[in-house]
């Protein structure tokens, strides 16, 4: 298990290197950032001297080199827009977007590992057909639509929860539902198609004639096996979450990532802009080795290898 | 001896695309105390449904009924779920075709060795413990208590075949179902088990349904025999009645197929059944082996009767003057 873990700890490692020199580069590659950064009607000596001033004339390696150096020890630059550090920017919004994020996965996984898991056992039934029905609508269903439907509906008639901003738990319980909900229909997917597959196993047929209860038989016996690429995609739609909430924090003004990323993009705001995709990339990275190690611990096949 | 198990009338109908297939079709037999009754038959003849029917381990587009299934006192077609649950594993337990693929891959030997015997006899981990590595030892497993620990990907088919064995006699059945046990093994780890249920048995004296297609199988294991085709029983006896004169013209035809280790030179031709087998989808009625039978007649397509010479019942028109 350490060595695996290890392994997977140095790719993770490789590929955190690589993509970011590639958030680097894309950036870099969007347009000229010393006329950028100089703004209209700046004279071509003013952007020369900008050039020099921020070290936009030496060769891009070097670059590379002297921005990931700084990364690495959290100086992530000053932002053009806002004239403040980037690093307690960046991190002043963090937390807002990681909580809806967490929030989300966590609702999705609550509607849809046991939808997913009744829809397997009882296949083509009304239930089923029921999640079906959910899931086409939650894929379907523009989020920005679905939020704006629960806050008229929630917020404005009922009045049980606020529209809008990020001052208390109860302003994240929407976006929460939205974002949750527009994640939950792959995740219902793929539990029911590995949960159908593997009741139909030898293994879950050796569980049931060992006498074992059927909770013990669907949930010890067969979910287990049915989780490794659920897995997975939590991850990853984890990652999309903390990415991608963009649309539904500017719909309901919850001050986090997505909404700084929209403002520095817009604004040409060349730090801030690289600082987010960069630690997006990374969390990213981090994610996918966290379901490699949960993948593991499922799965003892990855873990531990075979001979006796 | 008592007798075990009763069945009478089984019959096993799944719902296909294309119409009801008359899997298991009034299957009738009885089991004593510490006996082996070898279902044998080939691929398709139903033998496996029938194991399952007794299990309560049909797939679900199975429908089951018989007249009557007792075991043990208990009405196992008139059961629910949770009562039949309680014996399974318990009083009765089963082992597969595919050792490797029986097992969980998620869970050591050991919690899948303890779980039954917990889930059974309410014992705590240390009892249910100590009782796995002592059932592992009784099927020839050396080093029983370092293999709990280990996952059954570390392990050969013959040594998952004998958790198999060690994990269904863990709360002491008293009656043991084998579906082809030894068919996905080398040869010579199928002589091993095979030894190895023959012990078993002998020192246990737990009865065993072994289901096999396999005569050289029968010849070493069984007491009975009952030969199924078509979903049919065409003939049971005693093993030695069987194999001293087979009645029914499909069980020559299967003996004839068999290779005669120092008679049978290699390049001879093995007895062959002409044909195919019919199929069982929608109406089937007479005697399902007709069509390639050398002795059929018109009346063979009728209602055919059971005939009974002591304790050798067959299915045919034919009594036992036939010329073989």
């Amino acid at each position: 298990m350490l060595i695996y873990a290890l392994k997977r700890l140095g790719l993770a490692v490789l590929v955190a290197v690589v993509v970011s020199a590639l958030a680097f580069l894309l950036l870099r590659a969007s347009g000229d950032v010393a006329i950028a950064l100089a703004g209209e009607g700046a004279r071509s000596e003013d952007i020369e001297n900008i050039r020099r001033i921020y070290g936009l004339d030496r060769p891009l390696v070097v670059q590379y080199l002297d921005w990931a150096a700084k990364m690495a020890r959290g100086d992530f630059g000053t932002s053009l827009f806002f004239k403040t550090d980037v690093h307690a920017l960046v991190l002043d919004k963090l937390p807002t977007t990681a909580l809806l994020a967490l929030f989300s996965l966590i609702f999705a996984l609550a509607v849809s590992l046991p939808l997913g898991i009744l829809a397997a056992l009882y296949p083509n039934s009304w239930i089923d057909r029921l999640c079906l029905a959910l899931a086409v609508i939650g894929q379907a269903l523009p989020s920005f639509f679905f939020a704006l439907i629960l806050m008229i509906v929630f917020a404005v008639m009922l009045r049980w929860l606020p529209v809008s901003g990020s001052d208390s738990w109860a302003h994240f319980v929407l976006p929460t539902v939205v974002l949750g909900y527009y994640i939950a229909p792959a995740i219902m997917r793929l539990v029911r198609a590995g949960m159908i597959e593997v009741l139909a196993s030898d293994y879950v047929r050796t569980a049931r004639a060992k006498g074992l209860s059927s909770s013990s038989v669907v949930l010890k016996h067969a979910l287990r096996n049915a989780l490794v690429p659920v897995v997975a995609l939590a991850a990853v739609q984890l990652g999309f979450l903390l990415g991608g909430s963009v649309v539904i924090e500017t719909v309901f003004a919850l001050d986090g990532l997505g909404y700084l990323a929209y403002q520095s993009i817009t604004h040409k705001d060349l730090p801030v802009t690289q600082a987010i995709v960069t630690l997006l990339s990374l969390i990213y990275v981090g994610l996918t080795l966290a379901a490699d190690l949960a993948n593991a611990w499922l799965d003892p096949r990855i873990r531990v290898g075979s001979g006796t | 001896m008592a007798v075990l198990l009763e069945v009478e009338g089984l019959t096993v109908d799944i719902a296909t695309a294309r119409g009801t297939l008359h899997a298991v079709r009034d299957v009738s037999f009885s089991l004593q105390s510490g006996e082996t009754l070898c279902l044998v038959g080939e691929s398709g003849c139903g033998k496996s449904m029938t194991a399952l029917a007794l299990m309560g381990l049909l797939p679900r587009a199975a429908q089951r009924s018989a007249r009557r299934m007792r075991f043990e006192g208990n009405d196992l077609a008139a059961l629910p779920e949770r009562r039949l649950a309680e014996l399974r594993g318990a009083r009765m337990a089963m082992v597969f075709q595919e050792p490797m693929t029986a097992l969980n891959p998620a869970y050591t030997i050991g919690d899948q060795l303890t779980e039954v015997h917990r889930r059974h006899k309410d014992s705590t981990m240390a009892v249910a413990r100590e009782r796995a590595v002592a059932l592992l030892e009784m099927v020839g497993i050396t080093n029983a208590a370092a293999r709990l620990g280990q996952y059954p990907h570390q392990l050969s088919g013959g040594l998952r075949q004998r958790i198999m064995i060690a994990m269904s006699l863990m709360c002491g059945p008293s009656l043991l179902i084998a579906d082809e046990p030894t068919t996905a093994l080398d040869v010579t780890i199928q002589a091993q088990i095979l030894r190895l249920l023959v012990e078993l048995q002998r020192d246990l004296g737990i009865a065993i349904v072994l289901i096999t297609h396999d005569l050289g199988v029968v010849a070493r294991v069984a007491h009975r025999v009952a030969v199924m085709y078509a979903g049919e029983i065409v003939e049971s006896a005693s093993a030695a009645d069987l194999f001293a004169a087979p009645r029914h013209p499909y069980t020559r035809g299967l003996m004839a197929s068999i290779p005669v280790p120092g008679a049978t030179r290699p390049g001879d031709r093995l007895g062959v059944i002409r044909g195919i087998v019919p199929s069982l989808i929608g109406d089937v009625g007479g005697c399902a082996f007709r069509d390639r039978c050398d002795f059929a007649q018109p009346v063979c397509a009728r209602t055919v009767p059971v005939r009974s010479d002591g304790g050798h019942d067959w299915r045919c028109i034919l009594g036992e003057a036939v010329a073989a």
